[in-house]
């Protein structure tokens, strides 16, 4: 990541809340990040840390009320797209950002067929006739190994399985060859092979085109296997980020430490039980006053009761741009 | 633990689901959709059968299809003694509470009109009659068991991220003490963290009340963890079914060894060396199966003979099961090494592995 590039995707202190009956859901808070053109950055984090919350928010698609985006900027090559028009902004979304959601049965609408979902922005977007939007359409479910393409554009999607429904998904997020893709969940329905397969094309397609990836996933599996830098969120905020190696060789935050522990292995010793991370997760139900990991950390003291730790870099570069974590303790010092 | 007196809960034998195809003006039916094509396992009493195997492959069919949420096309499922695809409608009724399904999409499973108390005691108002503070607190003791918290008893489901939906739906499968469940990749929208703690949940019950579970995943290092013999399909029928520790050491089926091979491991630094079978060809379409062997049209080791004929499932070592017609019973190889004609005659030799 040269320091000079500039970034296709820059999200500064975003924060989202959500007006429910019971009170506000902090859901978002102060939440930064950057994308190069042709880099792909793994999100990670605890179940509800708000990872769905905060790409919904950069692309205005929650619905408001309840949701409320107070804060914060997204500068898609320079311009905030959070004060430009919605006309606009739907352009956007159609073409210059992908977005594959995290639920395929809820996303895509069960009374329109398949092709016709694909098909529909191919013509928007990319002005094409409808044989060529339909030629497209076989090609890109090809792509991401749909069988029988051109007979499934009539299927509707209760008729595809899970997967296969996912696969849809990433076609319609790829067909308009966007700037950047972000993708919730991509591939937890597929099984291996199939993962491997849009790995391999997603590879592929930020070589050749440069596109810019964010990959939300549980599986750090796949991060390994696929980021150049990973974000870890807990509790609404970015708790520690860091080029991939760096994150699974020294991992700073006790949260990610934890996260590590507890996968199981195909390979090696097959563990009794698996290890878990005792306690519940923030309620989140105010703006945050001190560390949202406090209550389950083995490290936490007096400071971390009273103060929300701000990221810090660790060793050399800016926030954001090598290692950093938002965390008092340090495991260096030999007392804490 | 899979000692030959153990009691078989669930006995399935050549289970058929096919959903037809209507096409044309006048809308005629013109083929099927062969999603599940002569399926049979059994499941003992307190055991976990792994389901594994490629996405469209029928996975989802099959667990419907074992709790009756679909007519089936053909075969048997024997659960508990009851042939639940014979079963009349009041029957069924009774018999659901003993077996219950975790959905692979919670959404969609979830009514988005009541709050999540209502949603888990659901099933405690149709089948139990329970005091309504008895039923607040087993719904509270269900939240607990699946690490959902009590503040949240009033919210309706979109307020809820992804995998605390999918928790909801594990606390209501699990609110009448079923004896038998089907998971549905019940943890594939989980973190690890919170994964951990169902499939130790999951873990738990079983060794409490002697559950039995059918599990469904994709998740090939979970599946390992939690399965005592996992099943391999592959377009609509089983290609290996296997202890799970002889599997993982040395699969035997083709497939089963491309399908473990590609894997991805939790180290950046192994990623990169690892040797993947990336499996070639279209995958074919289960309402058009290829000739032969349904693998044959994308597996490495593919001779003549696959396109021609099917493979039967035959047991080529002790409890492994595979369907490949080189895969032997005298020696129980892995695909590739040459062997002589088919085999029926399962031996009771080991695996060397
Ligand atoms: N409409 C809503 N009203 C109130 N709270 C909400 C709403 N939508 C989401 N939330 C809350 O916001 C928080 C963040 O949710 P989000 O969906 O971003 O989590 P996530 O990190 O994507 O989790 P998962 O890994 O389970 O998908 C959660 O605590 C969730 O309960
Ligand atoms: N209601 C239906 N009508 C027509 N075809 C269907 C229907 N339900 C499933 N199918 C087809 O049956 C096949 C098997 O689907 P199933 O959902 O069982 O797959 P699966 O193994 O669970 O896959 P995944 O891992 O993606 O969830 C697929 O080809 C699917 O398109
Ligand atoms: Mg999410
Ligand atoms: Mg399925």
């Amino acid at each position: 990541m040269p320091d000079g590039a500039m970034p296709v995707l820059d999200v500064r202190g975003l924060k989202t809340v959500f007006r429910t009956r019971g009170g506000e859901v902090h859901a978002v808070n102060a939440v930064s990040f950057h994308l190069m053109p042709g880099e792909l950055l793994g999100v990670v984090g605890e179940s509800g840390s708000g990872k769905s919350v905060t790409m919904m928010s950069l692309i205005g698609l929650l619905p408001s009320p309840p949701a409320d985006v107070r804060e914060g900027q997204v500068l898609l090559g320079g311009v905030d797209i959070l004060k430009v028009s919605p006309e606009e902004l739907r352009r956007v979304r159609g073409a210059r950002i992908g977005f594959v959601f995290q639920d395929p049965m809820t996303s895509l609408n069960p009374v329109f067929t398949v092709g016709n979902q694909i098909i529909e922005p191919l013509r928007a977007h990319m002005g094409l006739n409808k044989a060529q939007a339909e030629a497209r359409a076989v090609e890109l479910l090809e792509l991401v190994g749909i069988p029988d393409a051109r007979n499934r554009l009539r299927s509707y999607p209760h008729q595809f399985s899970g997967g296969m429904r996912q696969r849809v998904m990433i076609a319609i997020a790829l067909a308009c060859d966007p700037e950047v893709l972000i993708a919730d969940e991509p591939t937890t329905a597929l099984d291996v092979t199939i993962q491997a397969q849009i790995i391999e094309l997603v590879k592929e397609l930020r070589h050749k085109l440069g596109m810019a990836i964010v990959w939300i996933t549980h599986d750090l599996g796949v991060i390994a296997g696929i980021a150049d830098r990973v974000m870890v969120m807990y509790g609404g905020q970015v708790v520690e980020q860091a080029p991939v190696k760096d994150l699974f060789a020294d991992p700073r935050h006790p949260y990610t430490r934890a996260l590590l522990k507890t996968i199981p292995k195909v390979s090696g010793v097959r563990e009794a039980r698996l290890q878990v991370i005792d306690g519940q997760p923030p309620i989140l139900a105010g703006a945050p006053t001190a560390c949202p990991f406090r209550a389950r950390c083995a490290h936490a003291f007096a400071r971390c009761h009273a103060e929300n730790p701000q990221r810090r870099a660790i060793g050399a570069g800016r926030v954001g741009y090598g290692h950093d974590v938002a965390c008092h303790w340090d495991p260096e010092a030999t007392d804490a | 633990m899979l000692d030959a007196g153990r009691r078989k809960l669930v006995e399935v034998r050549d289970l058929k689901m096919y959903f037809p195809i209507y096409s044309g003006l006048l809308r005629r039916h013109t083929g099927d959709v062969k999603a599940v094509d002569g399926v049979s396992f059994d499941i003992f009493e307190g055991e976990t059968l792994g389901l594994v195997g490629e996405s469209g492959c029928g996975k989802s069919t099959v667990g419907r299809a074992l709790l009756r949420l679909y007519e089936l096309t053909g075969g048997s499922v024997v659960i508990d003694g009851d042939d639940v695809a014979k079963l009349s409608p009041e029957a069924l009724r009774q018999k659901r509470p003993t077996m219950q399904m975790v959905f692979q999409d919670p959404q969609a499973s979830l009514n988005p009109r009541m709050t999540l108390a209502g949603i888990i005691g659901e099933p405690l108002d149709e089948h139990t009659s329970l005091t309504a503070p008895e039923k607040l607190a087993r719904i509270y003791q269900l939240m607990d068991q699946v690490g959902l918290n009590r503040n949240f008893a009033n919210r309706y489901p979109h307020e809820f991220s992804g995998g605390q939906r999918q928790r909801i739906g594990i606390a209501r499968a699990l609110a009448l003490n079923p004896k038998f469940i089907v998971c549905d990749e019940p943890i594939a929208a989980l973190d690890v963290s919170i994964q951990a703690q169902v499939v130790n949940l999951l873990e738990e019950l079983q060794d409490r009340l002697g559950l039995t579970y059918l599990f469904i995943s994709h998740d090939l290092s979970m599946v390992r963890h939690i399965a005592d013999r996992v099943a391999v399909m592959y377009l609509g029928q089983i290609a290996e079914l296997s202890p799970r520790d002889e599997l993982y050491a040395q699969p035997l089926h083709p497939y089963a060894i491309a399908l473990l091979s590609a894997v991805p491991e939790p180290d950046p630094s192994r990623e990169g060396a690892r040797q993947r079978i990336i499996l070639q060809g279209d995958v074919p379409s289960p309402a058009n199966p290829p000739k032969g062997c349904n693998f044959s049209t994308r597996c490495p080791q593919v001779q003549a003979i696959c396109h021609r004929l099917q493979p039967d499932l035959i047991e080529v070592a002790p409890l492994r099961f595979v369907a490949c017609h080189f895969v032997q019973p005298q020696q129980a190889q892995p695909a590739g090494s040459t062997g002589g004609t088919e085999a029926t005659e399962p031996t009771q030799q080991g695996v060397n592995a």
